[in-house]
């Protein structure tokens, strides 16, 4: 008896999910349709980037638990790389990018297989002080420019066909990277590689106990999530047609946890959501100089405190839903 | 003197081990606050940074709006940013107690941003010079080098500090408090002692060393806001190198460091702000629980 | 049985206690009561709260309700440092010996709680002859015997007229056991008070005034020990012994 009511309601549940993810997706898309016509466009492809960036940072907070205050590293990289790519060599956008992903996973890969050993604390010192280490590289290769940057980064023809120069095909061309990137995590999440990640997260070592080797789960999602922060920065270089130190600095790093926090960790639409508020708040606070920065720490300090969940989150738990 | 192919002058060998063991200095001592700090909270103090750059501006405000000299701030800054230490804690970090520590480490991080962004608000990204005081200027001829006073002052005040803590932690009756609560915290209340008073008190002790540590670096290089930020990953690769949880391994890491990267200035300039890290990575390697940890 | 009034004051009056680990409610209403110089031993099965509610009268638990007064001050909303301060003092089932003290820091750790009261050095060392010549050693070098005695040694010097011992007999050979229950009744002698949660009932048998029973967190039974005999039937079914 008990046992038909409590199917019932997990079928109602799931329809219920299903229902307001579709309804979640429907209004993401349609204010990605509509952003340009309301917002400057430059600013929409910005916070796209940044948006796209959160969610892959999201996948290891959100997903594995793994807070990494180093994720910067492989925005930077990936967005020197497209860069000189796109520039130095002449590679066509849609190459230019693969380049810098393919950048961002080595590292990625690299990067974790020497910290995901280290329990929470230690792995986000670890991050922090890698991140560092490419920041100062940055400085030093001369291939980055130093505190110049690669600038005047050339948006060419996508695949030969399209010309990125219009600011219309760009737009489509940078929505379109947001949704495949998105759409691709929501799908490793769901996957059954996704479900181990998330009992990792619950309990390690049961699932080691199951006979699973945690740490390579880890070390995949890790190098995921740098390849499609990668993605996001190569993207970037693209949109901004230039690389900059900002890009690898301690500043994003601490950005993207703050969007991630602000949207909701370990929602799917929270991190986008948060990028698109911190982006904002960037933007209509830049008069205000080193005050951002303030706010931001106290935005930080709010949520830890008072608003664990973040907007999506707090939003999913009063509908009693998941997105 | 030649090594690996570079021409070494015996004089700048000499004078980068020195920068080598001053940096080391502070390194000690900021490790050994994240230690001490760690050893109790269990979590990491990302506003350590901060922390450091207000002991160097609490040094700058006690001369420039009360004239009280090098000699009082050594002491009340350390005091003043503790007691923001303490509030810190009692305001912040006990709400989070029993959450995921991960919580801890993103507020402090915020604390952090707030701090740093205030103080670069007001002062901008340049530095306020710091007068050496006259007690400590001038320089020893050592024979092969001139040491300047100021510096040799630093290394020693450093070292006895470290030694001090070390000793207060080991050998005394404060330091079992101490080193059973970092164990056993309910059981050391119920012996009737009041621990998250002492935890108020450790969290302001580990603000203090890295104050101290601010105040002596303020006549060396000039008091900047970003001060704290520069140092701080460094600072945690040497913590990774020691390994949590080890007084004497952070101290000892923190000077050996130091003169690393200074040997590194002699023999290959470019590597010598990434040393650290390279070093982390092989210690990683080799002994993820870093070389005095235990293995978690 | 006697009356409560008919014995001496009572030093320790639990009444209603109901205790939480997280969302899990341990203690459903335990009532019990200790008088001066009484040995009180808690009986029940593995999981029957025995242990809880040790901690529960010194504050060690998520969250607690009812009245717990000692010598007829309430604690039920005192933080556990105070509890202690007030002269209870616990000896816990896991011992607690702190690794990273030396033996000498494990004994002398705990604060003394009263000017007067409590056991001199030379005392404790003639209760507990082994530990003298450990001292130096590192806690966590002792064996579960050496263990046990430093874990009790160590709450004597405080002061504390009120001792909880949370099975101070499990695991331990019986030599051990017997060093034990020697020490437990020259404490009696003594005149300290004494809470005791035992699963060994032989040994709990010789020492306790009375008896209390626990069951799924409730006090179920209580007798004094002359009623003993009377109450074994029972005490199989109840303890599954």
């Amino acid at each position: 008896m008990t046992a038909t009511v409590e199917a019932a309601s997990a079928r109602d549940f799931t329809e219920r999910n299903r229902k307001a993810n579709w309804i979640a997706f429907a209004t993401m898309v349609a204010l990605i349709a509509v952003a340009p016509f309301v917002a400057y466009p430059f600013f929409v492809m910005q916070a796209l980037c940044f948006a796209l960036f959160a969610c892959a940072f999201n996948l290891l907070i959100g997903y594995v638990n793994l807070l990494s205050l180093g994720h910067a590293m492989f925005l930077g990289l990936a967005s020197y790389c497209c860069a000189h790519a796109a520039k130095v060599w002449g590679f066509e956008p849609v190459s230019a990018i693969a380049v810098g992903v393919l950048a961002a996973t080595v590292l990625g890969f690299a990067v974790g297989a020497l910290a995901i050993r280290s329990f929470g604390i230690y792995f986000a010192m670890i991050t922090l002080a890698f991140a560092q280490m490419v920041y100062f590289f940055s400085v030093e290769a001369p291939f980055t420019h130093g505190e110049d940057g690669i600038q005047g980064v050339p948006q060419g023809k996508a695949l030969g066909l399209v010309d990125l120069s219009n600011p219309w095909a760009l737009y489509v061309f940078v929505a379109l990277v947001f949704l495949f990137g998105f759409l691709a995590i929501e799908r490793i999440v769901q996957s059954p590689f996704g479900e181990i990640l998330k009992a990792i997260r619950e309990n390690e070592p049961r699932v080691i106990s199951l006979g699973y080797r945690a740490t390579l789960y880890k070390l995949a999602a890790f190098t995921l999530s740098a390849g499609f922060a990668g993605l996001a920065g190569a993207t970037k270089a693209i949109v901004a047609q230039n690389a900059s130190l900002t890009d690898v600095s301690l500043s994003t790093s601490s950005e993207v946890v703050l969007m991630t926090l602000v949207g909701g960790m370990g929602t799917f639409y929270g991190p986008a959501l948060g990028a698109l508020i911190v982006i904002a708040m960037q933007n209509y606070l830049a008069q205000f100089g080193e005050w951002v920065t303030v706010i931001q720490g106290a935005v930080f300090v709010a949520c830890v405190l008072a608003f664990r969940r973040g907007i999506v989150g707090e939003l999913a738990a009063r509908a009693k839903v998941s997105l | 003197m030649t090594l690996f192919g570079h021409v070494v002058s015996l004089p700048a060998l000499y004078g980068q081990l020195l920068i080598g063991l001053i940096n080391g200095s502070f390194y000690a001592l900021l490790s050994l606050g994240l230690a001490v700090i760690f050893g109790m909270l269990q979590i990491v103090n990302f506003a350590h940074g901060a922390f450091y750059m207000m002991g160097a501006f609490a040094a700058y405000f006690l001369l420039k709006l009360t004239g009280l000299n090098y000699w009082f701030a050594l002491i009340l800054a350390p005091l003043i940013i503790g007691a923001v230490g303490a509030v810190v804690e009692r305001l912040f970090l006990k709400r989070l107690a029993g959450f995921d520590p991960l919580y801890s480490l993103l507020l402090t991080f915020g604390l952090a941003l707030v701090f740093q962004g205030l103080f670069q608000n007001y002062f901008g990204a340049s530095g306020m010079p710091y007068a050496i005081p006259k007690e400590l200027s001038g320089a020893w001829n050592l024979g092969f080098m001139f040491l300047p006073v100021y510096r040799g002052w630093v290394i020693v005040a450093s070292m006895a500090v470290c030694f001090g803590t070390w000793l207060v932690i080991e050998r005394t009756k404060l330091g079992a408090y101490l080193r059973a609560a970092t164990e056993n915290p309910t059981m050391v209340r119920a012996f009737g002692v009041n621990v998250p008073r002492m935890v108020t008190l450790t969290y302001a002790f580990g603000v203090a060393l890295a104050a101290f540590a601010g105040v002596l670096a303020a006549p060396i290089n000039q008091v900047r806001p970003g001060m704290g930020v520069d140092i701080l990953a460094v600072v945690f690769a040497v913590v990774v190198i020691g390994g949590m949880g080890s007084i004497l391994g952070s101290i000892l890491t923190g000077f050996v460091l130091g003169v690393l990267e200074g040997l590194t200035k002699v023999f290959y300039p470019e590597a010598s702000n990434t040393v650290a890290f390279v070093i982390m990575a092989i210690v990683l390697l080799v002994r993820p629980s870093g070389l005095f940890g235990r293995a978690h | 049985m006697l009356d409560a009034s008919a014995r001496s004051t009572t030093v320790l009056d639990v009444k209603g206690l109901q205790a939480w680990y997280n969302e899990s409610h341990i203690l459903h209403g335990v009532d019990l009561d200790v008088g001066e110089g009484e040995v009180v031993t808690l009986l029940g099965r593995n999981g029957a709260g025995k242990t809880t509610t040790l901690k529960a009268i010194m504050g060690i638990v998520g969250k607690r309700s009812g009245s717990v007064a000692f010598n007829g001050q309430e604690m039920i909303r005192l933080p556990i440092e105070r509890i202690a301060r007030l002269g209870v003092a616990l000896c816990p089932e896991e011992r607690a010996i702190f690794a990273s003290l030396t033996v000498k820091e494990n004994l002398f750790l705990p604060p003394q709680i009263a000017r007067t009261g409590g056991m001199s050095i030379e005392r404790i060392y003639a209760l507990f002859p082994n530990l003298r010549e450990r001292l130096s050693s590192g806690g966590g070098k002792l064996s579960g015997g050496e263990q046990q005695m430093l874990a009790i040694a160590r709450i004597l010097r405080t002061g504390a007229r009120f001792l909880m011992l949370d099975e101070p007999t499990e695991g331990l050979a019986p030599v051990i056991i017997e060093q034990i229950g020697r020490t437990i009744a020259e404490l009696k002698r003594e005149g300290f008070t004494i809470l005791l949660v035992e699963q060994n009932f032989r040994f709990a048998s010789t020492l306790a005034d009375r008896f209390f029973v626990m069951e799924h967190g409730r006090i179920i039974d209580t007798f004094a020990s002359a009623e003993l005999d009377g109450r074994m039937g029972m005490l199989h079914e109840a303890l599954g012994v």
